[in-house]
């Protein structure tokens, strides 16, 4: 369980968060929604640790933890960004497997041996040796999916998973995350989409810009 | 004039010349290359003071002829009690020179690098080197490579520049010829012999262009 106690964040001196306080329990689905602004990204960008928290706290099962510093592989936090940012030059397999060799220290075998079940998951056995330019939207987000859940994330994080692709490609989405939950996934979903939200959440919360 | 024999008895210098040429040429690309790669992660650095030095160092390096920067170095440095022998004069300034362009094309391709690879590899652990090196630098190379490539095309012609201060290079050599033997076809062969190494270089480069090939 993922516990953030009075989380703070502002901008050159504009406050974004003020003093939030939010419990994700284990395997269940957080939504957050809100307006344009409200701060959703920023939130996803501190409890990834890609930005720093002003104040506050950030407890994992109990223990405190600064995501902003931790470089324990124990306690990753997946990120699917908004436009994936797969990297355009290795391949599909290599995407998934890079941190695993580089930073768990696995061979290129152990590493494609261990991401096998997530492949099979996510169905890209047909495409691992493509390069992302050759993916579509939706084949590029399961790829990003692929790769952060090779780190074996305690949560995975996605910013508005559905801007970025077709329409008719929401429920697939919805679908994919509702079966990631399924094998026990923790996942925070930052929506726009009031109904997609209101399909896949246990939690949902709502955020507005700071006066 | 324009027969084998003739050919045959300066085509020794114009070689000997040839290999000066490439010489000039070979540790340029070499010393340059790597000072500007360096030059280049100044530039993008937060380090405000280092950027501001190289840039005024990249302006001053672009901004005035390497005639008159080699020049600079071989006849005037002297004067202040600095003296360097010719080739490394050439040698000196030469890389001094490209590794400013070489800073500037490197500077953008790292800027063109979309932050969010970064944040890619850090949300999955990887150190800040491990992302420059795996994921970044490969897309900079390739995005690079064309510029570079006019550079090095420029510089297999730019290093008859080292003439003016008397090294032996293949236009000395062709020039010295056709003085004695009051003949053009010197100057023709010393052409043919740019044309086949700025062929060479192009072709190379196509070559590595093409290994870049396989990601967009
Ligand atoms: N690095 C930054 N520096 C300064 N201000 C920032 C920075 N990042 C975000 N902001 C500001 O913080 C506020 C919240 O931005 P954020 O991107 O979190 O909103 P959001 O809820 O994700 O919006 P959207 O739905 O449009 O994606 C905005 O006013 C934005 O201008
Ligand atoms: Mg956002």
């Amino acid at each position: 369980m993922l516990e953030l106690k009075n989380v703070s964040k502002s901008f050159n001196g504009k406050m974004i968060i003020n003093k939030l306080n939010l419990k994700i329990e284990d395997g269940k689905i957080l939504t957050i929604v809100g307006p344009s602004g409200a701060g959703k990204t920023t939130l996803l960008r501190c409890i990834s640790g890609l930005e720093k928290i002003d104040s506050g706290q950030f407890l994992l099962d109990g223990q405190q933890f600064d995501p902003f510093e931790s470089r324990d592989n124990e306690s990753v936090i997946g990120v699917v960004f908004q436009d994936f940012q797969l990297f355009p030059n290795l391949s599909v397999i290599d995407n998934i497997t890079l941190a695993p060799i580089n930073v768990l220290n696995q061979s290129e075998t152990q590493a494609k041996k261990a991401v096998g079940e997530i492949i099979d998951r996510l169905g890209l056995e047909e495409i691992i040796n493509q390069y992302p330019y050759q993916l579509s939207g939706g084949q590029k987000q399961r790829v990003a999916i692929a790769r952060a859940l090779a780190m074996n994330p305690s949560i995975l994080c996605y910013d508005e998973p559905t801007s970025a692709l077709d329409p008719e490609l929401r429920n697939e989405v919805s679908k994919l995350i509702l079966d990631l939950k399924e094998n026990g996934i923790t996942q925070v979903v930052i929506t726009h989409d009031i109904e997609f939200a209101n399909k896949i959440a246990d939690q949902t919360l709502t955020v507005k810009p700071v006066k | 004039m324009f027969n084998i024999q003739y050919i045959s008895e300066i085509l020794p210098s114009l070689l000997s010349g040839a290999m000066m040429t490439l010489q000039v040429f070979g540790w340029t690309i070499v010393g340059s290359l790597i000072l500007g790669v360096f030059l280049a992660l100044g530039l993008v650095s937060k380090f405000k003071p280092l950027q501001v030095i190289i840039d005024a160092y990249v302006w001053l390096m672009r901004g005035t002829p390497l005639l008159l920067q080699l020049i600079f170095v071989f006849y005037g440095l002297p004067t202040i009690g600095i003296v360097f022998p010719r080739y490394e004069a050439a040698l000196f300034a030469f890389i001094l020179n490209y590794a400013a362009y070489f800073a500037e094309i490197f500077r953008g391709g790292l800027q063109s690098i979309d932050k969010g690879q970064y944040e890619a590899g850090r949300v999955l652990q990887m150190t800040y080197w491990q992302t420059t090196k795996k994921v970044v630098l490969p897309q900079v190379a390739k995005i690079v490579l064309p510029s570079i490539g006019n550079e090095v095309i420029n510089l297999v012609k730019d290093s008859s520049l080292v003439y003016v201060i008397g090294i032996g290079d293949l236009l000395r050599a062709g020039n010295v010829a056709a003085a004695r033997d009051v003949t053009l076809v010197p100057f023709i062969l010393v052409g043919i012999m740019y044309l086949v190494l700025t062929g060479i270089c192009t072709f190379f480069l196509r070559r590595v262009e093409k290994h870049y090939s396989y990601f967009k």
